[in-house]
């Protein structure tokens, strides 16, 4: 015989003005199982568990309700206080009779004392079929997985490593760097992007605790937090990075051209290459697509040349499995398509450039040497026009959000346009100037005030060439008037847009992303660098716009949460997950999709049918990966998954007592 | 290829020689135009400043009569077809506005017959390659700037060429053997009305026009819509006088064009009534042909 145990509280007055709380635990008495009833002012505070703990001994209760607040608020209390009188803490159900019935019904006490009464009835019932679960434990391997290489992920990967555990930081591109080292100056201090990036690059290249994955992509994840199996295609380099010196032979000499990624193709590089000379590893990779040697067979030159004989045309891809205890994703961004603007000629004016081609135009080793020079004619120009919100802001064209970087970025060039060429008019276009950053709206101030940019409050409606001219045609809304400016350059101030297989990268490892392919958080406010996945933290711009500032704030951030996992040798897991009932599951596999967790598989079994072994498929859930969200339970057909603490037999207990 | 043909009010009137030449042409084509019988005014600007079912309703009798026959909608004009197109779009995505246009008018109107321009049918139902399969008289040597204006391939997504940069009418002079000059004021707006109302706005509006076809070393404009032929060509020495410019820069339909390239006696093609001198133009073009026949 089940012995119930009810314990109403008043929550002070929160609960016992406006419900009866008396006759609520009088009520209970006389529901079926429930062998003590009583209330009290505050369950929750000590003397009220001592009377919860007390009763349990007296009156050999074995399960209990609890009718107070919402579970979300004392639910792990209530569970400590009946764990430590010595029931299983999965015995305890809660009814919520503040949030649910007090708080919402405070004039009507007649009625909100029936509704509290009927909250208990439905909590016993259920009470009455809950069953003792058990916390296990995961073991948590001491290996963290840093996904980009650049300054959002060198950050994160130095902060781990200087705690004491072991990161891997795997970057796709031959060095790592990122965006930041192409940038030349940086806002709102103008120091020299290079100059506080590299410093940081060698130190991470040079961190006992930190191995470098450059040229080289993630395949495949499995498993869950603490024990991620994560696959990684280290790409043919055909290079030796053993062998290899870095001392550039080979790329003085190779003969194939090709347009330079890093210099927004303005320049060009070799086949074989390093994307610019503070690479790290300052060691080449060749281009096979773009390689005479891997196009016709013929060439070689690089490995004639190669002093220690590191060049090597039969390397192949090649792939590794690794365990981690964490996953840090930091995979940055890419710049908006700015081809979709009819109005400023499809990309097809070759003076109309991005902010980040002007990054390299300004660049001390970019393709002008730092000069500012028109990429049609290398004419100097005099008459530079900006405009801001180039897909940002923009919901028919681009993108509704704003880019958050660009209204700094714009003042920086346009200061650094004022200050290189004396003889320059700089205009801007905006809609509104954002400068929310320390520092920022200073510097912003400074750009108009001491370096005389001229900003013009409207939009570009169109852009066309008039001899070696720009014509930029735009309205400044504030003198309400249409205007032309004669421009000798144009620089567009393009979104910044999550990186085109964002959403690959993040289907593969099992967390979500909004509809602009930015990662989600998992909570805007109070959980901002983790998913909702556990052990899968964010670091940068790929969860959505950000400057440098944030990025590395944000990464040291990331960086914490996973020290704070690594620190432990196991963690325990909820119970509350599905479980199958194997004898009468189907085997249809349709819970499979459903998990947004990849949670569940899908085994063969084998059983005895009529004196014959058969084996069939069942689904099987992953304890480790399970978050209990229940989606499975609802998708199979013949009710064989079961959320734990939530069966379909609990619920519908409740929903009886309720409606019987 | 049969269209049901609506030539609008300006082409009985103004734009005469647009219809005069888009019959010519069409006929010459193998296009079979049938005129929409009794049509209307499709209300152009002034229904749709009045009153929003006024100015669907208008257009959507035509359309319904169209429609009752099968036959899709060729539209010469630029704002004909604006209009008539935007009927047939707010009727076929809104079951209710259908039934309310179908009481208006008392005919039965389902959006189901399409406006098209008749650019759009000429460059991309009978093709390109079918045109200038026929052409007989090429316009060698002639640059010509393409002038779509505003309302020819707008709204974007509902248009048949690019809203920013089209180049239907472009594809279509090469097919003839002219050579489009490449210009930026291809859908700029000629001021509409604001040349007779609010002359000094409008006429710096048509200088800009033909002042960048000038520029781009056009010898001459071709249009795709009365209202523009009217600001190009009737207000062109107005245009020059105000500016103390000089243009000389005759405007043609791009069915006048077609008409040339085809061999079409000038005359029939209404080449003759233009403003600006377009048959100075046009004997340059059979005198060098002359040349070429001779050489």
């Amino acid at each position: 015989m089940k012995r119930v145990g009810v314990f109403i509280c008043h929550c002070g007055s929160n609960i016992a003005a406006a419900v009866d709380c008396e006759k609520v635990a009088e009520n209970a008495k006389s529901f079926p199982g429930v062998a003590f009833s009583t209330d009290y002012k505050y369950m929750c505070a000590e003397p009220g568990q001592d009377l919860i703990k007390k009763a349990i001994k007296e009156h050999k209760l074995d399960r209990i309700v609890v009718a107070s607040c919402s579970p979300r608020m004392h639910e792990p209390t209530f569970r400590r206080c009946i764990e430590s009188g010595g029931l299983n803490p999965y015995l305890l159900e809660m009814a919520n009779i503040r949030e649910h019935c007090s708080w919402v019904h405070p004039d009507d006490k007649e009625r909100a004392t029936f509704k509290a009464t009927e909250l208990v009835r439905m909590a016993v019932a259920k009470v009455l079929k809950n069953e003792p679960l058990d916390k296990s434990t995961i073991p948590i391997t001491k290996r963290a997985l840093v996904i980009g290489g650049g300054i959002a992920g060198i950050q994160a990967a130095l902060d781990i490593a200087n705690a004491g555990h072991i990161v891997d930081v795997v970057e796709k591109e031959p060095s790592i760097g990122g965006r930041m080292a192409q940038i030349d100056k940086t806002f709102p201090t103008l120091d020299c992007s290079a100059c506080i990036l590299t410093p940081k690059m060698v130190e991470v290249a040079n961190h006992p605790n930190v191995n470098l994955i450059t040229y080289s992509e993630i395949e495949k994840v499995e498993g869950y937090v603490g024990n991620f199996d994560v696959t990684i295609r280290k790409k043919a380099r055909s290079v030796d990075m053993k062998a290899c010196t870095g001392c550039g032979t080979c790329y003085q000499k190779c003969p194939s051209k090709v347009p330079s990624e890093f210099e927004m193709e303005m320049m060009d590089r070799k086949a074989i290459y390093t994307p610019f000379p503070q690479a790290i590893p300052n060691k080449p990779v060749i281009d096979r697509e773009n390689c005479r040697y891997f196009k016709t067979g013929k060439c070689g030159v690089c490995q004639k040349v190669c002093p220690t004989n590191a060049v090597d045309f039969t390397q192949e891809d090649e792939l590794v499995t690794e365990r981690y205890g964490a996953i840090v994703v930091a995979t940055g961004f890419d710049l908006f398509d700015e081809s979709v603007y009819g109005e400023y000629g499809y990309g097809k004016y070759k003076d109309v450039i991005t902010g980040l081609h002007f990054e390299r135009l300004i660049n001390a080793s970019g393709p002008t040497m730092g000069k500012i020079k028109r990429p049609s004619d290398g004419k100097i120009p005099k008459n530079v026009v900006f405009i801001k919100c180039v897909g940002s802001r923009d919901e028919v064209k681009g993108k509704a959000y704003c880019s958050k970087t660009c209204c700094m970025y714009t003042a920086k060039h346009a200061t650094l346009v004022r200050e290189k060429i004396k003889d320059s008019n700089v205009y801007v276009f905006y809609m509104d100037v954002r400068t929310p950053g320390k520092g920022y709206d200073e510097f912003y101030t400074r750009t108009t005030d001491q370096f005389g940019a001229k900003y013009i409050r409207g939009r570009v409606s169109k852009i066309y060439e008039k001899g070696d001219k720009l014509i930029v045609r735009g309205e400044d809304t504030l003198l309400g008037r249409p205007v032309e400016v004669e421009a000798d350059m144009v620089v567009l101030a393009t979104a910044m847009v999550a990186k085109s297989d964002a959403a690959k990268l993040a289907q593969m490892i099992g967390f979500s992303y909004d509809q602009n392919h930015f990662y989600t958080e998992a909570h805007p406010k109070l959980a901002p660098v983790e998913t909702h996945t556990a052990g899968v933290y964010l670091a940068g711009a790929c969860q959505g716009p950000k400057d440098i500032p944030d990025s590395v704030a944000q990464a040291s951030a990331a960086a914490v949460k996973v020290c704070g996992l690594l620190s432990k040798e196991e963690m325990p897991t909820e119970p509350i997950i599905s479980a199958v009932d194997e004898a009468i599951c189907a085997g249809c596999g349709m819970c499979v999709p459903v998990c947004p967790y990849k949670a569940i598989d899908m085994k063969v079994i084998q059983e005895r049918v009529h004196g014959k072994t058969i084996s069939r498929k069942v689904a099987t859930v992953n304890s480790g990966l399970c978050q209990g969200c229940g989606a499975c339970t609802v998708a199979c057909r013949s009710a064989a998954l079961n959320l734990k603490h939530f069966t379909n037999e609990q619920i519908l207990a409740e929903v009886d007592a309720l409606c019987l | 290829m049969k269209y049901a043909y609506y030539p609008g009010c300006s082409l009985s009137s103004t734009g005469i020689e647009y219809d005069m030449s888009t019959k010519k042409v069409a006929k010459s084509l193998g296009i079979e135009l049938w005129e929409i019988p009794e049509w209307n005014c499709c209300g152009a600007s002034s229904a749709h400043l009045t009153d929003h079912l006024l100015a669907l309703a208008l257009p959507a009798r035509n359309l319904a009569i169209a429609e009752a026959e099968g036959l899709d909608v060729a539209i010469p004009c630029a704002a004909c077809y604006a209009r008539c197109k935007a009927t047939e779009v707010e009727v076929k995505n809104s079951q209710e506005m259908k039934k309310t246009i179908s009481e208006v008018i008392e005919r039965e109107y389902a959006g189901k017959t399409q406006a098209r321009a008749l650019l759009d049918v000429f460059v991309n139902d009978l093709g390109l390659d079918s045109i200038s399969a026929l052409v007989n008289k090429p316009l060698k040597d002639i640059k010509v700037a393409s002038y779509y204006g505003c309302l020819l391939v707008r709204p974007p997504r509902l248009g048949f060429d690019d809203p920013e940069d089209p180049q239907s009418m472009d594809q279509l002079i090469k097919a003839l053997g002219g050579t489009p000059v490449e210009w930026a004021f291809k859908t700029e707006c000629c001021g509409a009305a604001h040349a007779t109302t609010k002359s000094d706005v409008g006429f710096s509006m048509i200088e800009k026009i033909l002042t960048a076809a000038k520029e781009a070393g056009a010898d001459c404009i071709a249009t795709a819509c009365p209202l523009c032929m009217n600001n190009l060509d009737m207000r062109q020495s107005q245009v020059e006088a105000k500016f103390g410019k000089n243009y000389g820069l005759p405007v043609f339909y791009f069915t006048q064009l077609i008409g040339l390239a085809l061999g079409l006696n000038p005359e029939e093609l209404g080449v003759n009534k233009h403003f600006v001198n377009a048959l100075g133009l046009v004997k340059k073009l059979l005198e060098a042909e002359g040349r070429r026949d001779t050489a």
